[in-house]
């Protein structure tokens, strides 16, 4: 189990006073400096670190409120995981209305970070789906904001960065299924031209759409990779229920793993052996195949490494996803996981609220230090002239400029912001 | 189904055995010191799925109202046959080794109150020839150590407390289970980094403490591995072990 106070790409490193929270009439702990709710870690960089200051760890914040089995309606506390919400609501019928690549994420942190998944182009994000919450400021407030009530809070607070006060309890809808299991379908695509074609198609059809792209494919290859579409399956998907094994990183390898050998072997091969078609898969391995291998953030070595998330808007899109490719492919960096989505254009939740019309490219890179910066401000430049941005809860490098470029309204977060917390992450853009 | 009294409900071992039980469809009577976070598990343990999910206050060390919370719960629930006795302080050893009240009150949460419950649940118990009196010790009752003998010994007379009274029920077709579990991370013990291959969640325990009562268990050591580690600290000869840092 990673150890409170690290962020998933385990860079950058800080060292924080935890300070749990347990129950959600108490009030804020007494610190020094400044404060920042903690939940389950699972951004990838300094959004949920605070160097030399405190996190409030809001785990122990893990109890249900309230569950209508008729409307799908739930009222939980923040530090609820999304693993738990499935356990609890697949087996009535209800399922998660909007989830990332990983179950082991807390409510609050959804909402602060506004999430996104494979369903954007007819879901949007968590905070389309958030119906109230109850904010706790260090002034000792509680303020419940929804549309109608603290508006201005409750739209700094979705994508908020955990800046505005601690989410202590949220309230939301779920999605009715009528099976626990997927209708996937598989197609290769050979080029960027070709994933656009299936991705206007396929939004049609489908709820959940995704590709995998090979980030080292060059030449003729450029641009290939595998087009996953999907629908929650009918009550009569009945088929056996396939095994997941559950696999570990038992240690943190003295070096990475990942190289730019093992990686363009192990892409050809997984584009060569994905068999295209239908199939009925379970949601877990479906949503979450990561989740299945514990710890793989391990695989990068001690030094962790960097993922990078952006988005172009569609005017761009072609050109400047194909300029991110041919970049990440000519530096022999980049990883196994490239990830490339369309998101519909849909008013944002929240002010800081990634997600944007536009095509998503997010992979990750091993930090090998000045190499893996310099290539990272270079996809900024792109991004940047492109109109785009990048995702802040991935992000632990971007500087200043950038972050007020690609989000135009960081002022209007000024008058929400609580005086008593903030963020290594917002530290950084805020110099 | 099983009707469940938990003393000491709101400690994060107790809670989470609480919605084990609650998920199984069994009633709940929840027994702490706090009303608002008996009302946050009780409501938690109601949208998980117990048929009844009550509570009452009660400080333990008020023994004259011991009586009339077990009457209560038996109100509320139609019945009891589980109980579950979770409460307890971590002492601090220094200052039970300055204040001789601060060993008394220790003594009276961690030991007295523990064998007061006992003493009344235990009657009722056997009068009926059913039930299961499970009782979380602990490990540190297993041998006295310097670094927290206060609270070890007090846990040390509950163990014997509980063989005792496992033989005398024994006939009664009553169980009594003693719990001793390890380390355990609970919020209290978030900001600890790097908590190695020993430490547990509260989680695990209670799965353990679960299992242990359906299998009717007489004592266990939660993880099991406490049981090997335990046997060896016991045996450990006193002219080694007086020069010990445990």
């Amino acid at each position: 189990m990673p150890a409170v106070g690290t962020s998933w790409g385990r860079y950058p490193r800080a060292k924080q006073t935890v300070a749990p929270l347990h129950w959600r009439d108490e009030g804020l702990p007494d610190a020094e400096g400044s404060v920042l709710a903690y939940g389950n870690g699972r951004s990838y960089g300094d959004v949920c670190l605070n160097d030399g200051n405190t996190l409030l760890h809001t785990r122990g914040l893990d109890r249900y409120i309230a569950f209508d089995p008729a409307s799908g309606i739930l009222r939980c506390e923040a530090g609820v995981l999304f693993a738990d919400i499935l356990d609890f609501a697949v087996p009535q019928g209800w399922f998660l209305p909007v989830t990332p690549g990983t179950r082991y994420i807390t409510v609050g942190g959804a909402i602060a970070n506004d999430v996104h998944g494979k369903n954007h182009h007819v879901a949007g994000t968590f905070g389309e789906h958030l119906l109230r919450f109850e904010l706790l400021r260090s002034d000792g407030r509680r303020l419940e904001c929804s549309a109608d009530e603290n508006a201005d809070l409750y739209a700094a607070t979705i994508g908020g960065l955990g800046l505005t006060g601690v989410i202590v309890w949220a309230e939301f809808r779920l999605q009715r299924i009528a099976s626990p299991w997927m209708a996937q379908e598989t197609r290769r695509f050979g080029n960027l031209a070709e994933f656009f074609s299936l991705s206007a198609q396929s939004e049609r059809d489908y709820a959940y759409t995704v590709a995998w792209i090979d980030c080292t494919a060059r030449g003729d290859r450029f641009g290939r990779g595998i087009f996953y579409s999907a629908n929650h399956a009918p009550a009569n998907a009945a088929i056996a229920a396939p095994r997941q094994r559950r696999l570990s990183v038992p240690f943190t390898p003295p070096i990475s793993l990942i190289n730019g050998l093992s990686l363009s072997a192990f892409n050809e091969l997984y584009f060569r052996r994905a068999h295209e078609g239908h199939e009925i898969v379970h949601y877990e391995p479906y949503f979450y195949p990561l989740d299945a291998i514990g710890e793989w953030n391990r695989i990068y070595g001690p030094r962790g490494f960097l993922q990078y998330q952006c988005v172009v808007p569609p005017a761009a899109a072609e050109t400047a996803t194909a300029e991110l490719l041919r970049t990440i492919a000519a530096s022999g960096s980049g990883s196994f996981l490239a990830v490339l989505k369309v998101f519909a254009d849909r008013p944002a939740a929240g002010i800081l609220s990634f997600p944007r019309a536009g095509t998503t490219l997010a992979l990750d890179f091993p930090n090998r230090g000045a190499a893996t910066f310099a290539l990272l401000d270079r996809l900024d430049e792109i991004t940047a002239a492109a109109g785009g941005a990048v995702y802040p809860a991935k992000d632990a490098r971007m500087n200043g400029a950038r972050f007020r470029q690609y989000f135009p309204r960081w002022q209007e977060m000024r008058g929400a912001i609580d005086p008593k917390f903030s963020s290594g992450f917002w530290r950084r853009v805020m110099e | 189904m099983r009707k469940v009294l938990i003393i000491g409900a709101t400690s994060a071992i107790a809670e989470a055995t609480a919605r084990i039980f609650a998920t199984r469809g069994d009633a709940l009577f929840l027994v702490a010191r706090n009303a608002d976070r008996l009302q946050a598990i009780a409501t938690d343990l109601g949208v998980r799925g117990a048929v009844r999910a009550a509570h009452a206050t009660l400080d333990v060390a008020d023994f004259a109202a011991h009586q009339a919370v077990i009457d209560q719960a038996e109100r509320e629930l139609g019945g009891l046959d589980t109980v579950l006795i979770a409460h307890g302080t971590l002492s601090d050893q220094a200052e039970c080794e300055k204040s001789v009240d601060a060993l008394r009150r220790e003594f009276n949460v961690n030991a007295l109150s523990t064998m007061a419950l006992l003493t009344t649940l235990a009657n009722l118990f056997e009068a009926r020839k059913n039930g299961t009196l499970a009782v979380i010790s602990s490990v540190a009752g297993d041998r006295g150590r310097q670094s927290n003998y206060a609270y070890g010994s007090a846990k040390a007379a509950v163990s014997a407390f509980l063989s005792g009274l496992r033989q005398r029920l024994a006939k009664s077709n009553v169980d009594v289970l003693t719990i001793k579990p390890g380390f355990v991370d609970t919020p209290m013990t978030a900001a600890i980094a790097n908590k190695g291959a020993l430490w547990a969640k509260p989680d695990q325990i209670a799965a353990g403490i679960v299992h242990a009562i359906d299998k009717r268990r007489s004592v266990v050591y939660l993880p099991w591995f406490w049981s090997l580690i335990m046997l060896i600290i016991k045996h450990i000869p006193e002219p080694i072990f007086k020069k010990l840092k445990l």
